[in-house]
C-alpha cells in the first residue's frame, strides 16, 4: 500500500460564477521514501495539491490519506518547505532549527544537539547564531530544509524551494538535497516548473495537465543514484527530458 | 572629490548635522528678537524665556505643571494600549473579530477628538479623568487600526511553516504571530503617543487648573509670550525625549526586524 494516496481529489476555490476548479480527480500513490516529483504549468494547481497533502487545503471531493488515514489538517507528520521565504526571523538560525522539536517538547540539550547536525547537514556549522536577515537566499532555504529536517517528518512537502534562487545557487541547493536524501532517505513530495530539476532529483516523476490539474502521466526515472550535476548530460536523461517537455508544452 | 572640498554640510555626520539644524534655529531666533525685527510681544528673545524658566520654577509650577502632564498622557494612553493591543490583534486575525468591531472602529476614528471634549467634560468634570478620556478617545481607535495592520501583515507562509512543524492553533498565535506582528506594533506606539501628547494639550487648554496646556493658555490672557515659548518648548523637549526612548526600546525589543527597528 501507498504510504501517501489521494483517489478522486478535487479542489474549487470559491462558489457559483466566481469559482476556480484548481484541481480535478487526482489520482495518486506515493510509496515510503519515494522521492516524488510533480510537474505541470504554472496555475495548474500544483500548490494547491501540496497544501491539501499538507493539511492547510481541504479537498472539495476524494480522498486524501497517509499511511491509510484521511489528512484532516496540518502535522509535524508532514513538514513543509516554501518558495517563499519562512524562516522566523526574531529566531537565530539554530533557534530555527529547534523550533518544531520545541513544541514537541524534547529537552533543550537533545534539540541544540539535533539542530546542530541538520545544520551540519545542510553545510551550516557556524552560522548558528546568526539572524535570518544576514542570511543570502540559498542559506535560508538551507536553514528551511534543516528545519523540516531535524522534526523528522513522515513526509517532507516542497513547493519549488529554489524556485526564487539564481541559477548558481539552485544547482548547489539540489546536489545539496540530493545528498541529503543519500544520507536520510524519506518520503518526498516535491513540486517545480523545471523539468531538469524534477528528472535530476525524482524516482518518479508525475506530470500535471493545465488547470484544472489532473495527473496525466508519470515517469519512472531509473538514472541511477547517488546522483550530481554530471547526470544532466547523459543521453537517459536528456531523453526522458525531451519527453516530459513535450507534454507540458501541449498543456500550456 | 580630490580637487573640490565638499561643502560643509557633506562632511557632517548625523549628529553634526542634528546639532547645525539646532544652531541654526537658534541663531535665526537671536537675529529676529535681540535684532528687534519681531516686536517682543510676538517673539520673546531667548534670554526672556529663559529667564520665565526660572519665574515658573520658584512660583513651584514648572516641574509641578510638567509632571501633571506626563502623568495625563501615561496613563491615558497606556490605557489605550492595553485595550487596543488585543482587539486589533484579534481584528487583524480573524474576520468574526472584524465584522464585530471594524465598523464601530472605523465610524469612531473618523469622529475629531476636539468634537467630544465637550461630552467629556460632561461626564467627567474637568479633572485627570476627563484627561484620560480625551486621550484614550483620540489614541484608541486609531491604535485597533495600526495594531490590526500590523497583525494582518505577517506573511500567511510564517504561520503555515509553523503549522507544519507541528504549532497548534494557539502555539502560532504565541511563537509566531504575536512576535511577528511586534516591529509594526512599536511603531504604532510611537505615532500615537505623539497624538496623545497633542490631545492632552487641547484638552487642558479646553478646561484645567493645571498641566502645560492650561499654562500656555494662561499666559496668553496676561500676554506673557515668553512663557508660551517657555510651554512649547518644555512639550517639544518631551517629545524629543519619548521619541528617543522609542527608538532604544524598539531597537532593544525587535533587534531582528529587517527595517532596523522603527523608522530611523
Ligand atoms: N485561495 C485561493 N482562492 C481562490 N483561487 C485560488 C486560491 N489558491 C489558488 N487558487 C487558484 O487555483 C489555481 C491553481 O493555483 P496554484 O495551486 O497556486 O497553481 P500552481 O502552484 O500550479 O502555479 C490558480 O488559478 C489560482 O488562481
Ligand atoms: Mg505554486
Amino acid at each position: 500500500m501507498s504510504k501517501l494516496t489521494l483517489q478522486g481529489a478535487g479542489k474549487v476555490f470559491g462558489e457559483g460564477e466566481n469559482s476556480v476548479e484548481a484541481l480535478s480527480d487526482i489520482e495518486l500513490g506515493i510509496d515510503e521514501n519515494e522521492l516524488a516529483v510533480i510537474v505541470g504549468p504554472s496555475g495548474c494547481g500544483k500548490s494547491t495539491l501540496l497544501n491539501i497533502v499538507a493539511g492547510l487545503e481541504q479537498a472539495s471531493t476524494g480522498s486524501v490519506k497517509m499511511n491509510g488515514a484521511e489528512i484532516t489538517g496540518p502535522d509535524a507528520g508532514r513538514g513543509m518547505v516554501f518558495q517563499s521565504y519562512t524562516l522566523f526571523p526574531w529566531l537565530t538560525v539554530q533557534k530555527n532549527v529547534e523550533f518544531g522539536l520545541k513544541i514537541k517538547g524534547i529537552k533543550p540539550g537533545a534539540r541544540q544537539e539535533t539542530a546542530r547536525r541538520y545544520l551540519e547537514l545542510v553545510g551550516l556549522t557556524g552560522f548558528e547564531d546568526a539572524l535570518p536577515k544576514a542570511l543570502s537566499g540559498g542559506m535560508k532555504q538551507r536553514v528551511a530544509i534543516a528545519r523540516v529536517m531535524a522534526n523528522k517528518p513522515e513526509m517532507l512537502l516542497m513547493d519549488e524551494p529554489f524556485g526564487a534562487l539564481d541559477a548558481q545557487t539552485r544547482t548547489q541547493m539540489q546536489e545539496l538535497l540530493l545528498s541529503a536524501m543519500e544520507k536520510e532517505r524519506t518520503t518526498v513530495l516535491f513540486i517545480t516548473h523545471d523539468i531538469d530539476e524534477a528528472v535530476l532529483l525524482a524516482d518518479n516523476v508525475y506530470v500535471m495537465s493545465r488547470r484544472p490539474g489532473r495527473i496525466r502521466d508519470k515517469f519512472k526515472i531509473d538514472i541511477p543514484r547517488p546522483r550530481d550535476h554530471r547526470v544532466t548530460v547523459s543521453s537517459e536523461f536528456t531523453s526522458l527530458k525531451k519527453e516530459i517537455m513535450e507534454i507540458l508544452w501541449e498543456e500550456s | 572629490m580630490s580637487k573640490f572640498k565638499a561643502p560643509i554640510i557633506y562632511q557632517l555626520n548625523n549628529r553634526g548635522l542634528t546639532l547645525l539644524s539646532f544652531v541654526v534655529l537658534a541663531s535665526i531666533w537671536c537675529l529676529l528678537s535681540y535684532g528687534g525685527i519681531v516686536k517682543d510681544i510676538f517673539l520673546p528673545t531667548p534670554g526672556a524665556v529663559f529667564s520665565s524658566f526660572g519665574e515658573m520654577h520658584r512660583e513651584g509650577i514648572l516641574i509641578h505643571y510638567t509632571l501633571a502632564s506626563t502623568y495625563r498622557v501615561m496613563v491615558g494612553w497606556a490605557l489605550a494600549v492595553i485595550t487596543a493591543i488585543p482587539i486589533g490583534m484579534l481584528i487583524g486575525t480573524s474576520r468574526k473579530a472584524e465584522a464585530l468591531f471594524e465598523p464601530t472602529v472605523d465610524f469612531a476614528r473618523y469622529l475629531p477628538v476636539v468634537a467630544l471634549v465637550p461630552l467629556t467634560l460632561l461626564y467627567f468634570g474637568i479633572g485627570d479623568l476627563q484627561k484620560f478620556a480625551v486621550i484614550f478617545l483620540g489614541t484608541f481607535f486609531q491604535l485597533v487600526l495600526l495594531v490590526s495592520d500590523a497583525a494582518a501583515g505577517v506573511p500567511k507562509d510564517l504561520l503555515r511553516a509553523a503549522s507544519t512543524l507541528g504549532a497548534t492553533k494557539w502555539q502560532s498565535y504565541r511563537m509566531v504571530l504575536i512576535p511577528a506582528s511586534l516591529p509594526g506594533i512599536m511603531d504604532s506606539l510611537r505615532i500615537t503617543i505623539g497624538w496623545a501628547w497633542t490631545y492632552l494639550v487641547v484638552a487642558e487648554m479646553v478646561a484645567a487648573n493645571s498641566g502645560l496646556g492650561y499654562m500656555i493658555l494662561r499666559a496668553q490672557r496676561f500676554l506673557a509670550v515668553d512663557r508660551i515659548f517657555a510651554g512649547l518648548i518644555i512639550i517639544g523637549l518631551l517629545g524629543l525625549v519619548t521619541d528617543h526612548l522609542f527608538k532604544l526600546i524598539t531597537e532593544k525589543a525587535v533587534p531582528w526586524s529587517e527595517k532596523g527597528g522603527a523608522r530611523k
